[in-house]
């Protein structure tokens, strides 16, 4: 284990030193920019840089940019007031940014729903790519954790959108898999078991800000066991995911 | 009831699969994204010409009195290089409740969606050691060595509740934030997998610009039957780690 963590960590700076490139030559439009201490509203203003002044753009953290000026002095500028510059060859500046106005028109979806599958608990993590705005398929790997049985579920799906120009879209969806089932061995002597399963179910995903969705969605599925009698679950989950 | 589902699922594709050939992508500028591609690029000149230019050359009836030779813009996002993920180790200790106290190793990766919020995944590990009854009573063992192998990870969101510098010395400032936490995730533990809420709280300082520094407390709540009857466990943890932005 320690090994493997030293290797991370290693991982992690050597990703950190790469990035650190020359950055991005822009002017500054607005009357001046305002250069604070740290990536954050609350951090205090220590410089300015007027008006037709050429900065650097170092790097971006969540909406604040990392800047040196031509004295050499640093600070955070907020995305607003960066949006407002210009490039060297004059045309404003493009911010690749995603916004209301992506949501619904977006290819790739990644989430995670927590919620209950027929009594126990599920924890979910899904892949989608849409295909068009109207239709997504979507890769998903659950978690089951319950009382009496822990198992898993990969599932491969379709999902349609009625309506991906609204805010907070209606969804159907469909699709088949496979659930494996462990028993707890304390409680129930069963074996282990591995059947495929189908899914039909709705939902609603609602952008919050950014590239944030709130998901929520209702499953019935079908397991077809070996046995005389197929067996049915409802699950309903809920939860966050980024579109990119 | 099989017959049923079929027909259903059958249905439904064909529905969604009719309803997904409807064209979209090229429809004209009716929805608000287009409308506000359009107010946005409108600003910058070269863009603007480029939009007028589209609708001159497209309803061209006739000799065009004026035919504008405006060179298609291509309009690419800038390079900027992002540091929304971070990602590190941790080392610390965890009290598995009832099982004593042991050292405790875990990898975290975090993306962070604004200046307040971010999503965050943690996995992590430690042996579980002997329970005072195990103890006391000399021989009987309620677990085997690989069921006292306490496995657990977590996803779920933090909130920068408490931004902030810390001060060291009169020259040095490092920018910092207070968190909180709240993820859901499993444990594998006492020959089980457990659904388990981990609440934490943790202190980050940003040693440089790319790499930070925490502190964190977390409680992972689960249920355990092992000591006779069900009940929820409270398996306190407190962790140093060094993450990485990039």
């Amino acid at each position: 284990m320690r090994p493997f963590i030293a290797c991370v960590l290693l991982a992690c700076a050597g990703v950190a030193f790469a990035a650190a490139g020359d950055g991005l030559e822009v002017i500054v439009v607005d009357p001046y920019l305002e250069l604070r201490t740290g990536p954050g509203r609350g951090y205090p203003i220590v410089q300015v840089v007027p008006r037709g002044e050429t900065v650097r753009i170092l790097k971006r953290r969540t909406d604040w940019f990392h800047i040196r000026d031509a004295a050499g002095r640093e600070g955070w500028v907020h995305r607003s007031q960066i949006a407002e510059t210009l490039v060297p060859a004059g045309a404003r500046i493009e911010i690749d940014d995603p916004a209301r106005e992506d949501f619904g028109a977006h290819r790739r979806e990644v989430g995670l729903l927590a919620g209950d599958f027929g009594g126990a608990n599920v924890i979910t993590a899904y892949g989608a790519y849409a295909f068009n705005a109207h239709l997504s398929g979507e890769v998903a790997i659950s978690q089951l954790l319950g009382s009496f049985s822990d198992g898993q579920i990969a599932s491969l799906g379709l999902t349609h959108f009625f309506r991906p120009d609204w805010r907070i879209q209606p969804f159907a969806s469909i699709g088949t898999g496979l659930i494996h089932v462990e028993p707890k061995s304390a409680l129930v002597q069963a074996p282990d078991r591995t059947d495929q399963l189908a899914y039909v179910g709705g939902g609603v995903r609602a952008y919050l800000a950014r590239r944030f969705i709130l998901r929520a969605e209702y499953k019935n599925y079908v397991v077809f066991t070996d046995r005389d009698e197929n067996e049915e679950a409802n699950e309903w989950k809920i939860g966050f995911a980024f579109f990119f | 009831m099989e017959n049923r589902i079929r027909i259903l699922l059958l249905t439904l594709a064909l529905g969604m699969a009719g309803c997904s050939s409807l064209p979209w992508r090229d429809k004209p500028a009716t929805g608000t994204a287009t409308d506000a591609t359009a107010v946005r690029s409108d600003s910058t000149g070269q863009a603007s010409a480029k939009v007028s230019g589209g609708q001159v050359t497209g309803g061209a009836e006739g000799p065009a009195v004026i035919d504008p030779q405006v060179e298609r813009r291509e309009v690419r996002p800038a390079r900027i290089d992002t540091e929304n993920w971070e990602a590190g180790a941790y080392v610390g200790s965890l009290s598995v409740e009832d099982f004593e106290v042991n050292v405790v190793y875990g990898l975290r990766f975090a993306y962070h969606v604004n200046e307040d919020f971010f999503a965050e995944g943690i996995v992590g590990r430690t042996d579980a050691g002997l329970s005072s009854y195990e103890r006391l009573s000399g021989s009987a063992s309620l677990l085997t060595d690989s069921e006292r192998e306490f496995t657990y990870y977590s996803l779920g969101f933090g909130w920068n509740a408490l931004p902030g510098e810390v001060f060291l010395g009169g020259k040095r400032a490092m920018n910092s934030a207070v968190y909180l936490t709240l993820g859901v995730g499993g444990t594998r533990f006492a020959g089980g997998d457990r659904f388990t809420v981990t609440m934490g709280a943790g202190a980050r300082v940003l040693v440089k610009d790319w790499l930070a520094a925490h502190l964190d407390v977390r409680d992972h709540v689960m249920e355990v039957d092992v000591v006779g009857s069900t009940k929820t466990t409270h398996n306190l943890e407190a962790t140093l780690s060094l993450t990485a932005f990039f």
